[in-house]
């Protein structure tokens, strides 16, 4: 079985959000980079696929070179080749057509993302990509096994879960469930010495055009002060939650 | 002077004195590699999934849970990085090695001691002096932490005269074995430990000899534990007395030669110090961290007590001394890393070029224990003092810290012997003229009689003062030594406070330097502005060794120099402690302080 795992370049959960260019574009100086967390969960269920049933895992993402390191975590973590598509992500189309390319170009059975990122949190990605692709798409993916040239999955539902089965090639958007934090795998020392040998192969990008474009990002409001109520004057607490909050 | 492939001036040790460095020829944090940053981010991610997140468990003293740490560590690959390839480890280089080590050592000193004792004293002891076979034996089983080591020297009669111990080791009849008695004291990792390097005396040799000794539970060969110590701090670290009674150590278990255990033991600590130094540095990062975010969090006076002078004050201070005390350890390593590899070119063997070229960073490597084992104190200190009583409970993670801190003063050769050592070996490289100290304290004794130069340095250029207040205090050191050596000759061993004022001028002034050559290196390639709090915490750390080393000379030369003499030389030492432009200490810790806070995390 080959493998394709999309990995997503975003900024570490705690770092500070800040916007240049008339609050346009992210700001990322300063930003700590990590593989996005649902990409996490996918490519450790791919490396057990790689254990257990003998997959082949290569990884891909599409962006400039500052996100080799992200990929190297990747080859580190046991990823056999990478693939950096050398372009600017502009937007989820566009992402979702070249990952298209790569993946079938490379012939791939399944293909792992992430539901979401957690930068830009689009959700976009995956489903783009298995419509160009033509093939199966199972979203909010919490468990995954194969067995010859089916998939049995399950999927998050609301207020539950859907098992199903598809067929090979298969895209999913995957999360926590494929596999739990405490699976996460540190890359051991021998395996970060190995990654420098592993191939990372920089490829041009596809022609295609992004069809959004990014106008403005705005921070959410700062919290207000909390305001304490006195118990016996509920009048003021109606009042305030009325008027002010606009809550009741 | 030898130099390496690109042409980098390699100091010999304790050179840094009467050397300039040039800030392109130093190693700092940001030079390394993209592997070595993944082993680095590789390490802070299994400390604060592993053990940040259980340091209350820590203090319950659960040795258990040390070794499982271990164990994983074991499984990651961190305890065999300094070990060579072909006995399982990584064979990376000593950069590497410091790296992790620093890395793994800051959440807990429990973990610190551990790892400190199994890959440090535990290992190198083999690695370094045992013959192949030994080697193929025990340090594939030790990379991998499939075994754990400990290191037996102390004895409750031998602490820091480490060559006084009783433990007796006798060949028995057959001549296949010898026979070890004795009581050792102190021994980390006792508890879970399968090999203990062992230190005995063989009839009334006048040097102990090394042992390695094999520790099975089934079978345990006359080896007794006593209870887990009951300590300050460092609480889930295993250490224990060892008994021996009658323990048979086959013959190919002696470690080198008959006698020369107090060398291995010596030597082997020389590694342990400058590790011990890197082990200290992210227990500050994370203490001034903490620190930061509850400065920001805690309000009095409706105003986060971050925004008052006295607590930013604290938190520059916090994060100067870790980020010098970084620069310094990287610089140090790299130069060992260089010579070693220096060493093998010219067709040494590993093991002898380790050696070596430990023997020749002697110095570095006890400047840098003492220095960083003194600067950990006084970050958890205050950070105790920014928590407030919070600080003083043990529910924060302040009051432990500063209680791991502490041994870090005594163990791997107290801070006292460390002082003394390091001045003491100075003396005796410039003596056998492997530095050529008498030359320069020469010059500095005539500049004392001269005309002082009128020469003044751009001031305009980034750290012309600095530099030239460097070597001004290179110049204290050779004036205050050089005469004291004159004066008192082989005696000067005995003027021990004399001795201790000496090191302090000489741990204050590598470490001062190491800092600015960081900074000027940093600044020349990423920029002035981008690198401004980095410089004012340069010229903070300087500020205070120029203070400290006016204080120690003072007392130094008073305690040996009468008259005239002692007139002229107090005279010297004002010119060479004094700044032509006095830096305002106080808008340079504001403005660190504001970058920390700013920020929510120490971030240099
Ligand atoms: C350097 C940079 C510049 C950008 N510039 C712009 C811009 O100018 N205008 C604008 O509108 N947006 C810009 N973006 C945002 C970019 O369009 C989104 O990152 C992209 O559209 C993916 O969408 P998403 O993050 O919402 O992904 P989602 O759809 O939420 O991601 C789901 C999954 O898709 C996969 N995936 C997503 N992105 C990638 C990728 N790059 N490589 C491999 N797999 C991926 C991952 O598996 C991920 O978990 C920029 C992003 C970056 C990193
Ligand atoms: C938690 C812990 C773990 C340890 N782990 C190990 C281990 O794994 N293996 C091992 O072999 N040992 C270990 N030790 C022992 C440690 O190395 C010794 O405690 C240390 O070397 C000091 O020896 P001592 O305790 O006998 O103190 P002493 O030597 O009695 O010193 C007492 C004081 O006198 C001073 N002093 C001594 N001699 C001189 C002198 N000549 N001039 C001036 N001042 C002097 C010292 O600096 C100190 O302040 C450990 C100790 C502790 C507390």
């Amino acid at each position: 079985m080959k493998i394709l795992v999309c990995i997503s370049h975003v900024p570490d959960t705690t770092s500070k959000i800040n916007f240049t260019d008339g609050d346009s574009k992210f700001d990322t100086a300063g930003v700590q980079f990590v593989i996005n967390p649902n990409d996490e969960f996918g490519l450790t269920r791919a490396m057990w696929f790689k254990e257990k049933q003998g997959a082949t895992v290569d990884v891909v993402n599409v962006g400039g070179t500052e996100t080799e390191p992200t990929l190297r975590k990747a080859l580190a973590i046991g990823a056999d080749s990478a693939i950096r598509v050398d372009a600017t992500p502009t937007d989820g189309f566009f992402v979702a057509k070249q990952l298209a390319k790569v993946a079938k170009e490379g012939n791939y059975d399944l293909i792992i993302a992430g539901r979401e990122s957690i930068d830009y949190n689009g959700g976009m990605v995956p489903g783009m990509l298995a419509a160009l692709m033509d093939a199966n798409f199972i979203n909010t993916c919490i468990s995954l096994e194969v067995e010859g040239d089916t998939a049995k999955a399950i999927r998050e539902i609301d207020g539950g879960k859907e098992t199903l089965t598809a067929k090979l090639p298969l895209v999913i958007g995957g999360q926590k469930g494929l596999v739990e934090e405490k699976d996460l795998k540190i890359p051991n020392m021998r395996g970060i010495m190995q990654a420098r040998k592993k191939p990372l192969n920089v490829v041009a990008a596809e022609d295609a055009s992004a069809q959004t474009e990014a106008k403005k990002f705005e921070k959410p409001a700062p919290k207000g002060e909390v305001k304490l109520v006195d118990p016996d004057n509920l009048d003021e607490l109606i009042d305030l939650l009325h008027n002010e909050a606009k809550a009741i | 002077m030898e130099t390496t492939e690109n042409k980098k001036e390699l100091l010999r040790g304790g050179q840094f004195l009467v050397k300039e460095t040039k800030a392109e020829d130093v190693f700092t944090p940001e030079d390394f590699t993209e592997e070595q940053q993944m082993m680095r981010d590789s390490v802070k991610e299994f400390i604060d999934r592993e053990v940040w997140p259980k340091k209350e468990e820590f203090e319950k003293k659960n040795y258990a849970l040390t070794e499982e740490v271990m164990q994983k560590a074991g499984e990651l690959g961190f305890l065999g990085v300094a070990v060579p390839e072909e006995y399982d480890g990584l064979g990376m280089g000593f950069v590497s090695t410091m790296l992790v080590c620093d890395y793994i050592s800051g959440a807990t000193g429990s973990i610190a001691t551990a790892f400190g004792a199994h890959t440090g004293i535990g290992t190198l002891p083999i690695l370094l002096y045992g013959t192949e076979e030994q080697r193929k034996k025990y340090v594939p089983k030790l990379s991998t932490g499939e075994w754990f080591g400990a290191y037996c020297l102390t004895e409750p009669g031998a602490g820091s005269d480490a060559n006084s111990g009783k433990t007796k080791a006798e060949l028995t009849e057959d001549g296949k074995h010898y026979k070890i008695n004795g009581q050792k004291m102190w021994i980390s990792n006792a508890g879970f430990a399968d090999i203990f390097i062992v230190f005995a005396r063989i009839e009334d040799d006048k040097y102990i000899t090394g042992f390695i000794v094999e520790y099975d539970k089934e079978n345990p060969n006359g080896i007794t534990f006593g209870e887990e110590e009951k300590k300050l701090g460092i609480h889930s670290s295993s250490t224990r007395q060892v008994f021996f009674n009658d323990t048979k150590v086959p013959v190919e278990n002696m470690l080198s030669e008959r006698g020369n255990g107090f060398k291995i033991a010596m030597n082997a600590l020389n590694v342990g110090r400058i590790k011990l130094a890197s082990a200290t540095i992210d227990a500050q990062r994370r203490v001034t961290d903490v620190a930061v975010k509850y400065a920001n969090d805690r309000v009095q006076f409706k105003t986060p007590i971050a925004k008052f002078g006295a607590i930013k004050s604290k938190l520059a201070e916090m994060a100067t001394s870790a980020w010098v005390g970084e620069a310094a350890n990287y610089r140090a390593a790299k130069m060992i890393e260089d010579r070693i590899n220096l060493r093998m070119e010219n067709g040494e063997s590993h093991a002898d070029a380790e050696l070596k070229t430990f023997e020749e960073y002697a110095i570095e490597c006890s400047i840098l224990k003492v220095a960083c084992s003194e600067d950990i104190q006084n970050c958890s200190d205050e950070g105790i003092q920014i928590f407030g009583g919070m600080g003083f409970s043990a529910d924060t993670p302040m009051e432990s810290a500063w209680r791991d801190a502490r041994i870090a003063r005594i163990y791997e050769g107290t801070n006292e012997i460390n002082r003394m050592l390091a001045v003491g070996m100075l003396i005796k490289k410039a003596m056998k003229g492997h530095v050529d100290l008498l030359g320069p304290a020469q010059a500095v004794a005539d500049e004392l009689t001269g005309i002082p130069s009128m020469d003044k340095p751009d001031y305009s250029e980034l750290f012309a003062e600095e530099k030239e207040m460097i070597k001004k205090l290179k110049k204290v050191f050779l004036m205050v030594a050089g005469s004291a050596v004159q004066k008192f000759g082989q005696d000067l061993e005995e003027h021990q406070q004399l001795l201790l004022a000496a090191s302090d001028i000489l741990i204050e002034t590598y470490m001062a330097e190491s800092g600015i050559l960081r900074a000027e290196k940093n600044a020349k390639r990423f920029g002035e502005d981008q690198q401004k709090e980095q410089i004012q915490m340069a010229k903070l750390y300087l500020y205070h060794a120029v203070d400290t080393v006016n204080q120690k000379a003072k007392e130094g030369i008073a305690s040996f120099a009468e008259g005239d003499e002692q007139r002229m030389m107090l005279m010297g030492l004002k010119r060479f402690t004094k700044y032509e432009n006095m830096p305002n200490v106080v808008a340079l810790r504001n403005s660190i302080a504001e970058k920390l806070t700013s920020e929510n995390k120490y971030v240099f």
